[in-house]
């Protein structure tokens, strides 16, 4: 019992974690409709930003100051790359990403090598804030959830409650329109790119440090943001969070308990074969859970795109 | 335009005439190992390792045989098994008698078999392939064979001495182990069962699981689970982001025991542990830099750390490999008779420039030397990884750990 709650714990940090990703990058993708595959690659930029700005003046003002970077170069590639490259089509903008994620990789090891670096949660965080049983919480991971949740209230209530939310929200769907009654629509991409990029960059922030800093951070957790959104459904905020919070608890359950793929099958009546070395499938019977955990968030996209090809939220057909 | 392509071609020759020249003087060492890709900090680190052995050990003392220089020639095989090969066989074609090679043991047993074949087939250019990192014990005991050299302690050694230490620690009632879900990170659990439960019975193995190589974001729930199996010590083989991703999950989940691990130090890794890691943290490795063993040490690691400011010594064995080669080819009285060479480094025992003794043992080409379990600390560290001022230093010491392991090799000699 009180592993499943400490669990509980474990997987809103990672799946809110995964929202702060997500939610940038399912505003950018409805939006503008580019896959940005560069996404990522702007929270490695905030754990590397914050790293190198915490070591002249500490993790705080990093908190703030990385974030502001990131959004203003995700801006910046905005205006001077991807609007240029937009008149040549979709396919053109997918590849201008790409190739910009492989660049900020490359650039990334040019200047801070290609090791983890130094980049540790501030001294102020690091003790146990409570324990359920015999398992401490950090107080780390309850700042990660603090500042996730805070991000959502804000970005809801910006979206829905004020008047650039209203604007942008008319120009995911009715760009032309917008842009007739006066409002500066390419103004507004750029705006939203840098304030997606800026929410990737405070992921790579409060992340870096627990998940380590390292050039290959974005291709880790690449994937996995385009499958949140796919399930989400893109362009819903709601959608983002939802589908962020269910596969990290859906990744962190099946991380956590040994199931055995034999004790599954084997609670279907389906018996092992008498002689597993000689069974084909014996690598079926032999699985335990937390070795399938890492594609269950891919089936589920699977199962999703099957039955609800839209996304759980998503109100437009993809 | 003619005469200039004359000139190429002219220059182009002469160039090729001035290498033969330096080929005929220097004993040249083909170094193949990542120098490109994710694992390339570890393979450049390495042949800086390499150069500066080289230099240091052998020519500033005025090389060998009267004067011949020893130098390293670094092919990048992308840690790719093929490419390996490729490279393999540019060296051979440059004339070069001698392989080093670490990083994956999958390319060195692609290497191995290439090598023995090779061998075979052309007498007169036979190569000799010496392995400073590759751990895989099927290396010496399956697929040993006569070119075949390893300057690392193998798995199995490596697992036997650190159970050695496990041994005398009372306090040590269930152990867990996990790894990575490949040939090694199983290696590592096999040996760990076989022998803890030859040599500590009452030990219960409370966790024994492997997880995916490298798409594991998040170690916490391997960590809740270590924490709810009440282990004392933990064992694992995990190397570079899965080390690291792992070993701070579990120390931030609250452990405090003893982490018994093979690669948690350099590269970036000693870093970012820093203070969290500080006395949990245990390494199983030979080589000493923590308390200096000796003056020659002390002026070894200076002089390096001068030169590669931003570099680790991290592979101590390599200074060993060159050193006992270099002995090797005095021995022989040829740098070119590379059978001779071999027969020389058979059997060979040598005084290591990190302390102990070193012996090669004939049976299998295993080196036997001593092997430390290191604890990560910032007390008594004289030269430090990465910069951070936290290192290694010996906590204890198994001499000629396996000294009398048996092997399955059954060598074909020349």
């Amino acid at each position: 019992m009180d592993l499943i709650l400490v669990t509980m714990i474990d997987g809103l940090v990672t799946g809110l974690l995964l929202f702060m990703l997500s939610s940038g990058l399912t505003l950018i993708f409805s939006m503008m409709g580019v896959l940005n595959f560069a996404h990522a690659s702007f929270y490695m930029l905030g754990a590397y930003f914050a790293y190198q700005i915490s070591r002249y003046i500490g993790f705080w003002p990093a908190l703030f100051i990385a974030p502001v970077l990131v959004g203003l170069v995700g801006a910046a590639v905005e205006r001077y790359g991807l609007r240029r490259v937009h008149k040549y089509g979709h396919v053109a903008e997918l590849i201008f990403t790409f190739g910009l994620a492989l660049l900020i990789e490359e650039v990334v090891q040019f200047v801070w090598g290609k090791g983890h670096v130094e980049y540790n949660a501030p001294e102020s965080l690091q003790f146990a804030l409570f324990s359920i049983a015999d398992y401490e919480i950090a107080a780390y991971k309850i700042f990660m959830i603090a500042v996730a949740a805070a991000i959502f209230i804000a970005l809801l209530l910006i979206l829905t409650r004020t008047r650039v939310g209203m604007v942008i929200q008319a120009a995911l769907t009715h760009p032309d329109t917008v842009e007739a009654l006066g409002h500066n629509v390419p103004l507004v991409f750029m705006g939203v790119f840098g304030v997606g990029s800026a929410l990737a960059g405070v992921a790579g922030v409060i992340a870096g440090p627990v998940l380590g800093t390292f050039p290959g951070m974005a291709v880790v957790l690449g994937s996995i943001v385009f499958v949140t959104i796919v399930v989400g459904g893109l362009g819903s905020l709601w959608g983002a969070l939802v589908a962020s919070l269910l596969i990290g608890w859906l990744t962190t359950f099946a991380a956590s308990y040994n199931i055995g793929m034999a004790d599954l099958l084997g609670a279907l009546g389906i018996e092992p074969p008498a002689d597993l070395s000689e069974s084909l499938l014996r690598d079926i019977w032999t699985l335990s859970l937390p070795q399938v955990g890492p594609i269950l968030p891919y089936l589920l996209m699977v199962l999703v795109l099957v039955f609800r090809p839209y996304g759980l939220f998503g109100n437009r057909d993809a | 335009m003619r005469s200039f392509m004359r000139q190429a071609a002219f220059a182009a020759f002469a160039g090729l005439a001035a290498g033969a020249a330096t080929a005929a003087d220097n004993v040249r060492i083909a170094f193949i190992d990542p120098l490109s890709g994710p694992f390339a900090s570890t393979g450049t680190n390495g042949l800086h390792q390499f150069e500066f052995a080289a230099e240091k050990l052998v020519n500033e003392k005025g090389g060998v045989l009267g004067g011949r220089k020893f130098e390293i020639v670094p092919f990048d095989n992308k840690i790719s098994p093929k490419e390996s090969l490729i490279q393999l066989q540019v060296a051979i074609d440059q004339g070069i008698r001698y392989i080093v090679q670490g990083n994956s043991s999958g390319v060195a047993n692609a290497l191995t078999e290439a090598i023995e074949k090779h061998n075979k087939r052309n007498p007169d250019k036979r190569v000799l392939f010496l392995n400073y990192s590759a751990v895989d014990p099927a290396l010496t005991n399956d697929k040993c064979n006569f070119w075949h050299f390893r300057f690392d302690a193998n798995a199995d050694i490596k697992m036997d001495a650190l159970t050695d230490v496990i041994k005398q620690n009372d306090a040590i009632k269930k152990v867990y182990v996990i790894g990575q879900d490949y040939s090694f990170g199983k290696a590592v659990a096999a040996a760990a069962q076989r022998f803890l439960a030859e040599k500590r019975p009452d030990i219960e193995i409370v966790g024994n699981e492997l997880h995916p190589i490298g798409k594991v974001k998040d170690f916490t729930p391997y960590a809740r689970k270590i924490i709810a199996s009440g282990a004392d010590a933990v064992i694992t083989g995990n190397w570079g982001a899965d080390m690291l991703g792992l070993g701070k999950a579990i120390i931030e989940a609250g452990f405090k025991g003893p982490i018994y691990t093979y690669y948690a130090a350099a590269d970036g890794i000693t870093a970012a542990f820093g203070e969290s890691g500080k006395g949990i943290l245990r390494l199983v490795s030979e080589g000493q830099l923590n308390p200096p063993p000796s003056d020659r040490v002390v002026e070894y690691a200076r002089a390096f750390k001068e030169k590669y400011p931003d570099g680790n010594l991290s592979q101590t064995r390599i200074a060993n490999v060159i050193e006992m080669l270099a002995r090797a080819i005095e021995q022989a009285g040829s740098a070119e008779d590379v059978v001779a060479v071999g027969k020389a480094l058979e059997g060979m025992e040598h005084d290591s420039l990190w302390g102990g003794k070193l012996f090669m043992r004939p049976q299998d080409h295993q080196l036997i030397q001593d092997v430390h379990i290191l604890v990560h600390t910032n007390e008594g560290v004289t030269f430090d990884f990465d910069n951070s001022g936290y290192g290694l230093v010996v906590e204890s010491t198994v001499k000629m750990a396996s000294m009398d392991a048996p092997t399955t090799c059954k060598m074909k000699r020349p």
